[in-house]
């Protein structure tokens, strides 16, 4: 289905939306296809074809508010789910902050972003780069004994999301990506890891031998990995896993958790939550970005801003039901944020290990050990020893711990090894002091 | 909270194919030759088998937040895909248009995955009646809006009354039924029709500007008439706030290894983690799995027995039949210490010479099918619970998790306690802060030095994540003493 034809199943949810007796109305439609193939140990092992569409309504009746879904487009079925949406909506309590977001707030400038390159790829190709990607892997050592397997997978979808403010706007988006997971075995004990590239465009992916060489190197990392004493210790988060810190930031200072008093950043704005060498930006419109859009999931316009300024928190992330029960503005974030980038205070990754001369790198992170009420974070990893600022030898089956407040206002530095493959760009983060947990 | 664990006598319930060709096929003009033509177009020249998978599904979903109902949500569905297996290749199609044309695209697109090999044939087709394991029909029948509206204003009023220093409870209810229609090339057509009901309450207490926040929450294939009653729904809020007062209390957990007592009940999402993820079969099959290659070992102390049971009546775990029309059943895992099997779907258990157990199972009709758990849980042993306690002179009583997770190579799991004791001569202590425990797989159920008498399953919320995909799961345990895990607390 082409964005056309989703915009038209939109407009026509909020005709019907109107016409049922809706004072407010908002549609979103998506038609999402693809292709997934998967080979494992030099042959292939899945081939998937992906085909499917939704649309979600939600409707206000004064400040009563009702929602639906439906993966049936047909006319009969959209409105079906906006009468369904509407008949909810009467069983809701009146809720004085419900509705949409103000008219004034709605995008009118959209820049080209170029989030747009579908793959002409047919499943010989997409078989052929991952034999390559898996074999890149398998012939790097003769200690890598097996694999889970490589995969390409490539998507393309279309959007449309309207309002009763007027606002209709649609688009296409695609997004490709490249993996691999191998086994390495020594002395009895086997241990997998695994690497991956993922892009809006195909020729921005990392080349398949690259791919799989480095999950090789990954796995072969993890050799010979011991349980050490429980001890006090600098950890540095490697960028795979440092931008989980990332999203518990995130997790706390959304309107959600605010509103609700249950974040260990309440009331934290215009103050000091991060070491003052911490600077974060959020950039909505980075062409190609993983996370770039024009506007949020309620039409608001996004906008460059720092969030964070030399440690210091310059704002929450606020779609506008939250933010007008916080009696502030929405910041053009309802479904989240949109390209954040954590600035490297400069060390190479050589530096950053010189820097901490003795403690942990982190490649692993296990559980969800992480309570955005309280801050308390522990959780299982693995990774590798630094003593002398060199890696040592590979440590597994610990925790480490402490408060995510105290984390962040011990970050001592962020590597130049920046991640930019999702929504999150980070590099290296170091951090003093945490708690380890292990013999 | 207590359920049967027999698997008692099950009715027969053949009418649940006719209801399903009725409202997924029928409907669509899908009819015998449809299928037929489908299942043709998808055992092509080298593909030993394959399946059309349809299903439809509608849920509602109801939340309470600052004392109102803010927002109700429904969402609908249906789709189907085909799926053609040759050796150890799975060619696989979906689409969410249900109709002649659209599955027989499916089918071929499906079938391109065979070279060589195999040559599956299209069998006759037979109906597989089905067992009663829970309800028919819709699981929220009964309840009218606004009596799920005030079920939820049960849930606030009974948790604001029970502690002066809640700020805010969060109530939701969801209600949903799943219809599925398996029709395989060997002739198997089967259906099932699943109610899936779910109730949560958090709650969050401010004390001298501390907050803490307890969650309590209930479900199964049950109609909602059968799991809430006002008595029910009182008990899980107060119970939601006890947890959260506690957590007011709690002090630093411990760093390092500890003797840990368990709890009944959700602590036996260790058994999911350190061993139930280990024995699916297809970790095993590619030899990816730390338990590979072990049946007959002893990977467990003698008093540990682990099943998988996805034919308990009523249990959010449980299914009629798995997603290829496999009938569940009790799969033993460990007995007495012993590795004693694992968990197997069509393909994988195919590929082993094993038999298909029923844990085949698929999120939706957009995912390829795998081995996955359905109810996972240890036999109760011989202890007293309250012995085990007075047996550890200092360690850690844990008694509610939330969720955890396992790297099935290297065998190494997490768990992450939400509620949890100093044990100190034998007796309950202080509370502790929450700290997420680190094990061995292979290696943790031979620390098991007692098993209790008291084997509980989880109150039914539990969800597990494998490869994307999301499906419902039970887990459950008696009390149990673990003799040294690792603690991840600061102190």
């Amino acid at each position: 289905m082409s964005p056309d034809d989703l915009s038209e199943r939109v407009a026509d949810a909020l005709a019907h939306a109107r016409k049922g007796g809706a004072s407010q109305a908002a549609a979103s439609a998506s038609n999402d296809s693809g292709l997934t193939l998967r080979v494992r140990m030099r042959s292939v092992e899945t081939l998937e074809s992906h085909q499917g569409h939704s649309l979600g309504v939600t409707v206000y009746l004064g400040r009563r508010q009702g929602s639906a879904s439906t993966s049936d487009l047909s006319s009969q079925a959209v409105r079906g789910t906006v009468d369904k949406a509407l008949s909810l909506a009467r069983f809701a309590a009146e809720d004085e902050f419900a509705g949409l977001a103000d008219a004034d707030r709605m995008a009118t400038e959209f820049p080209e972003l170029d989030l747009h390159h579908p793959w002409d790829l047919d499943a010989e190709q997409a078989m052929e780069l991952a034999l390559e990607c898996e074999a890149a892997a398998l012939d790097a050592d003769p200690r890598i004994s097996n694999s889970e397997g490589a995969g390409v997978d490539s998507g393309e979808s279309s959007h449309a999301y309207g309002n009763s403010h007027g606002f209709l706007r649609s688009g296409r988006s695609s997004s490709h990506s490249l993996s691999c997971a191998v086994l390495s075995e020594q002395d009895g004990r086997m241990e997998s890891d695994y690497e991956f590239s993922a892009a809006r465009a195909p020729e921005e992916l990392a080349p398949a031998k690259e791919v799989g060489a480095k999950a090789a190197q990954y796995t072969l990392r993890r050799l010979g990995a011991r349980k050490i004493k429980s001890t006090r210790a600098p950890v540095a988060f490697a960028p795979r896993v440092a931008r989980s810190l990332m999203g518990h930031f995130c997790a706390a200072v959304s309107g959600r958790a605010l509103y609700n008093r249950a974040s260990f950043l309440l009331d934290s704005l215009g103050k000091p939550v991060f070491a003052d060498c911490v600077n974060l930006s959020e950039l909505p419109h980075v062409p190609r970005g993983m996370a770039s859009r024009a506007y949020d999931a309620e039409g608001v316009a996004t906008v460059n801003r720092e969030v964070v300024g030399g440690g210091m928190l310059n704002g929450y992330f606020l779609g506008s039901y939250s933010a007008r029960k916080l009696g502030m503005g929405t910041t053009g974030n309802a479904g989240g944020a949109h390209n954040l980038v954590l600035q490297s205070t400069g060390e190479t990754l050589e530096e950053l290990l010189a820097e901490m001369g003795e403690g942990l790198v982190v490649t692993e992170l296990m559980g969800q050990g992480a309570n955005i009420v309280t801050g308390d974070y522990s959780r299982g990893a693995s990774g590798y020893w630094v003593k002398d600022g060199a890696p040592a030898h590979a440590v597994h089956e610990i925790t480490i711990a402490g408060n995510l407040k105290d984390m962040f206002r011990n970050i001592r530095a962020i590597g130049a090894d920046m991640d930019r493959r999702g929504g999150i760009h980070t590099g290296s983060i170091l951090i003093d002091n945490l708690s380890i947990a292990g013999a | 909270m207590n359920a049967p664990l027999d698997p008692s006598t099950h009715a027969v319930r053949p009418d649940a194919v006719a209801l399903a060709r009725a409202s997924l096929l029928e409907s669509c003009d899908l009819g015998e030759p449809q299928l037929d033509r489908a299942l043709g177009a998808l055992l092509r020249p080298g593909v030993d088998w394959g399946d059309l998978y349809f299903s439809e599904h509608s849920g509602e979903s109801w939340v309470l937040e600052d004392g109102i109902v803010k927002t109700a949500s429904h969402d609908r569905g249906r789709g189907m895909s085909a799926r053609a297996v040759s050796g150890d290749k799975s060619g696989f199609a979906y689409s969410d248009e249900l109709d002649p044309f659209t599955l027989l695209q499916a089918a071929s697109t499906a079938g391109a995955i065979a070279r060589s090999g195999g040559r599956g044939q299209l069998r006759m087709r037979r109906e597989r009646a089905s067992r009663a394991l829970y309800a028919p029909g819709d699981p929220g029948a009964g309840f009218s809006d606004p009596a799920k509206v005030e079920l939820l204003h049960i849930l606030d009023r009974e948790a604001r009354a029970a502690d002066s220093r809640v700020r805010q409870v969060i109530a939701n209810l969801s209600v949903a039924r799943k219809r599925v229609l398996v029709c395989s090339s060997d002739g198997r057509i089967a259906a099932d029709d699943r109610p899936l009901v779910r109730l949560g309450v958090t709650v969050l207490l401010e004390d001298k500007g501390e907050v803490r926040h307890g969650v309590s929450g209930w479900g199964g294939r049950l109609p909602l008439a059968e799991l809430f009653s006002e008595e029910s729904g009182r008990g899980h809020a107060r119970e939601a706030v006890r947890q959260a007062a506690v957590n007011l209390d709690a002090q630093p957990a411990p760093a390092g290894e500890e003797i840990v007592v368990l709890g009944p009940g959700w602590p036996g999402v260790l058994l999911h983690e350190a061993v139930g993820h280990g024995l699916e079969g297809d970790f095993n099959r590619k030899e990816v799995s730390a338990f590979a290659g072990r049946i007959g070992e002893k990977v467990a102390s003698g008093q540990c027995t682990v099943v998988d049971d996805g034919s308990l009546p009523g249990r959010r775990g449980s299914l009629e039949m798995d997603d290829e029309g496999t009938p569940t059943g009790r799969t033993v895992l460990i007995e007495n210490g012993i590795l004693a099997g694992y968990m197997q779907d069509r393909l994988n258990a195919g590929l082993m010479g094993a038999r298909p157990t029923g844990n085949g199972r698929r999120e939706s009709y957009a995912c390829l099918p795998m081995p996955r758990m359905t109810n996972t849980f240890m036999m109760p042993g011989p202890h007293d619970p309250e012995e085990i306690i007075r047996s550890v002179k200092k360690g850690v009583y844990a008694k509610n998790f939330g969720g955890g997770q396992v790297d099935i190579t290297s065998g190494k799991f997490v768990f992450s306690a939400s509620e949890a004791y100093r044990i100190e001569n034998g007796k309950l202590g202080a509370p502790l802060r929450d700290a997420t425990l680190i094990g061995d797989g292979p290696t943790v159920l031979t620390r098991v030095s007692m098993v209790g008498s008291d084997l509980a399953l989880d109150p039914g919320i539990g969800v597990c994540g494998k490869e994307g995909q999301s499906v419902p799961v039970g887990v459950g345990m008696p009390t149990v003493r673990v003799d040294g895990i690792t603690v991840g607390g600061t102190a």
